[in-house]
């Protein structure tokens, strides 16, 4: 055990499952350095160097590609429904438009379409969210659309243990899997296991136990739902924090005990607010849980707009942790 | 005690607690308190629990109050005789605030961290307490770790060298079992103890480490000085199957967590932490393995293969056992009806985890038969 960065993290998954099984491949853009160029091989390890040191170790395993989304996801599905076990990079989600088809309607239509004789063990690695400030064609948060797609799995880590465990789960299902990263979390550093370990898949993580209110969050909203519970306690308002890990499956238990316990639901969802994750939790608990609710049901999401570039916007853009907090304060003082 | 006032500190349970929250008092001010009895509950990350009076005298004054999160250390109360003047328990507590510094938790963790031993191959984490006086072995039970000994470690290291040590397939050690018997644990202990050039040791185990112990001393009773087994397994075939199954399944936290609150009486003392500790441990590659190996060879079909109690007529050693009244793995009737020489201890209100829930009354059993 010892402490590691998320960058850290998912490389170590990487390599030790590489290390365990020969049907696990890399490929993605820059992921070794380069290949066909003059520069030097493993220079980058992909464009924040998660990869890098990977092209050393496991030689032709890691494969650089041309800038086609399109073909080489299509390559990696490919090559899952034949026997390997790809995990392939594509930089950014906000990229994946130009290769749906490859992952809605074959990737995560085989199994089904093949009366359940078709596996395909594809891992789609991609960073998401804004503050970075890479304006509005790098900083999506696109995982809703994945999630809406029967077929897919969707895994959303928040910190170096979840993301470890998480990605050696992915690497092992036999079904296609995204796995998004928050760009802001490579640095996030945490206590992780030097053994592999995997995470189930459809398991939220209870991040604090309360009893007044419940915040629903994923990926780097997380961290924010944490910095607001924490003023909370301070005005004795006790909130219990759901990280959902993965937004298909889902842990809708985790969501509907907890509130059945707390009457109060926030949710937290860095995406934008129709058709995301907090809608879906919403309908969830309104549809399971009306009951229970002492309050309406609060969304905490971005706005419906693309992200903005402008440092002072982008910073507003982002769901924080003060309005958290004061969506958290307005419902324990509803008609109290 | 300094001049017939005790203060009441914030205990040190286990290598990560830095601090811990006071969830209530148990003894009032003015309240006759008894050395041993538990004057305030408290909860750390890992779990909730009371804090023990070291010495007999009055409860003259809480100085922490509800809700109160304090480092270890921090004064909690003044324990003290009925006849000493109220000016003098008031300088005892501003002495005593005056000259207190918390912890650095960075330098805290250097001091504590465990060690590893490679023992052909097999890496052992083991916590080694104590600077002088004889050693003590603490053998956790299936499932468990080291940290099974948080309330006891520390208290016996006062006089003894004392090693926790994580079993193969457990905590921080190799997760490889070999056949998961009793005599190749046992093999493990005597190779931990030829490596780190420990003569003869205080043999401490609790459930499976019973059994452990208890197969080691059979084994080495030269190496041996006493046995101390704590519901222990390997004194009867009776053992609660489901739970053995049902742990060795689960792997969510719903399904864990009815399986954790069996090993105690009060299962309000199981933190989330607790729960997710386990968790993080059992989602370890290998340790399914090792469990079910374990469990097949150790615990076949809900029964103990291995009844060693004939055996334990023939040891020549000082021997105790210590069970909790209320342990619902294996039950305490097997504590009853053991060789005249061996001494029983039964405590009420305690489980299967009775070192835990009742360590006062363990750690002092344990100290008089360790002398």
């Amino acid at each position: 055990m010892s402490t590691k960065t998320f960058q850290q993290a998912i490389s170590e998954a990487l390599s030790q499952e590489m290390e365990r099984d020969q049907r696990v491949i890399l490929m993605g853009e820059d992921i070794v350095g380069g290949s066909g160029g003059e520069g030097e091989m493993d220079a980058w390890g992909g464009v924040l160097g998660v990869t890098k040191g990977l092209w050393g170790k496991f030689g032709d395993r890691v494969l650089d590609t041309p800038i086609t989304e399109s073909a080489f996801i299509g390559a990696a599905v490919g090559a899952a429904t034949s026997g390997l076990r790809p995990v392939v990079e594509l930089m950014f989600i906000d990229f994946m438009g130009v290769c749906f088809d490859q992952i809605f309607n074959q990737a995560a239509k085989f199994r089904y379409m093949f009366g359940g004789k078709a596996e395909t063990p594809v891992v789609i690695r991609t960073m998401f969210g804004a503050g970075l400030r890479a304006a509005a064609q790098h900083s999506q948060c696109l995982y809703p659309l994945f999630t809406h797609i029967p077929g897919l799995k969707v895994v959303i880590p928040s910190t170096p243990y979840d993301a470890k465990g998480l990605l050696i789960e992915a690497i092992r299902d036999d079904d296609p899997v995204i796995f998004c990263e928050h760009k802001l979390l490579y640095s996030e550093e945490g206590e992780v296991p030097d053994e592999a370990y995997t995470i189930p898949f459809g398991e939220a993580a209870v991040v604090r136990e309360g009893e007044d209110l419940t915040i629903v969050s994923l990926g780097r909203m997380v961290h924010r739902a944490v910095e607001a519970a924490q003023a909370l306690a301070g005005s004795g308002i006790d909130c219990e924090i759901i990280d959902l890990r993965t937004t298909s499956p889902m842990d809708e238990d985790a969501i509907l005990e907890s509130v059945e316990n707390t009457g109060r639901l926030v949710v937290v969802d860095e995406a934008h607010p129709r058709c995301n994750i907090a809608t879906d939790i919403s309908a969830l608990v309104a549809q399971n849980a009306f009951g229970a609710l002492k309050a309406p049901i609060r969304m905490v999401t971005a706005p419906h707009s693309p992200v903005p570039f402008g440092n002072a916007l982008e910073d507003l853009y982002i769901p924080s942790a003060a309005s958290i907090e004061a969506a958290a304060r307005e419902l324990v003082e509803y008609r109290s | 005690m300094s001049g017939g006032i005790q203060a009441l500190t914030m205990p040190k349970w286990g290598l990560s607690m830095q601090e811990a929250k006071i969830v209530g008092w148990r003894v009032e001010v003015g309240g006759e308190v008894l050395s041993g009895d538990e004057v305030v509950d408290i909860e750390t990350e890992k779990i909730a629990a009371g804090v023990e009076a070291r010495d007999s005298g009055v409860l003259r004054r809480h100085v922490a109050g509800e809700d109160d999160v304090l480092p270890v250390g921090a004064l909690l109360a003044v324990i003290a005789d009925a006849n000493i003047p109220e000016s003098e328990i008031d300088a005892f507590v501003t002495d005593f605030q005056a000259s207190f510094v918390p912890p650095d938790p960075a330098a805290s963790e250097v001091g504590e961290a465990t060690d590893t031993v490679d023992l052909s191959g097999r890496v052992i984490r083991y916590l080694k307490r104590g600077d002088s006086g004889d050693a003590v072995i603490l053998l956790h039970g299936f499932g468990g770790d080291l940290n099974n000994w948080l309330f006891n470690q520390e208290a016996l290291a006062a006089k003894h060298v004392v090693y926790a040590l994580d079993l193969p397939g457990h905590g921080g050690s190799t997760k490889e079992v070999g056949d998961g018997s009793l005599r190749e644990f046992a093999a493990t202990v005597a190779a931990f103890m030829a490596a780190l050039e420990i003569g003869n040791a205080h043999l401490v185990g609790h459930s499976m480490g019973g059994a452990i112990a208890l197969t080691f001393a059979l084994a080495h009773p030269e190496l041996t000085s006493s046995l101390t087994l704590i519901g222990s397994s390997g004194l009867g075939a009776e053992i609660d199957g489901t739970y053995i199954d049902g742990f060795v399944q689960a792997r969510r936290r719903r399904d864990v967590k009815p399986h954790l609150e069996k090993l105690f009486s009060d299962p309000s003392l199981i933190t989330r932490q607790l729960v997710e500790d386990v968790l993080r441990y059992k989602r370890l590659d290998g340790v399914q393995d090792a469990l079910a190996t374990i469990a097949k060879q150790l615990f076949p079909e809900g029964r103990q293969v291995a009844v060693l109690r004939p055996q334990l007529e023939r040891l020549q050693l000082p021997t105790q056992l210590i069970w909790g009244e209320e342990d619902r793995i294996i039950p305490a009737s097997h504590a009853l009806g053991g060789p005249a020489a061996v001494a029983t201890h039964t405590i009420p209100g305690a489980g299967h985890m009775v070192q835990m829930e009742a360590a006062a009354e363990v750690n002092r059993l344990i100290q008089s038969l360790v002398v």
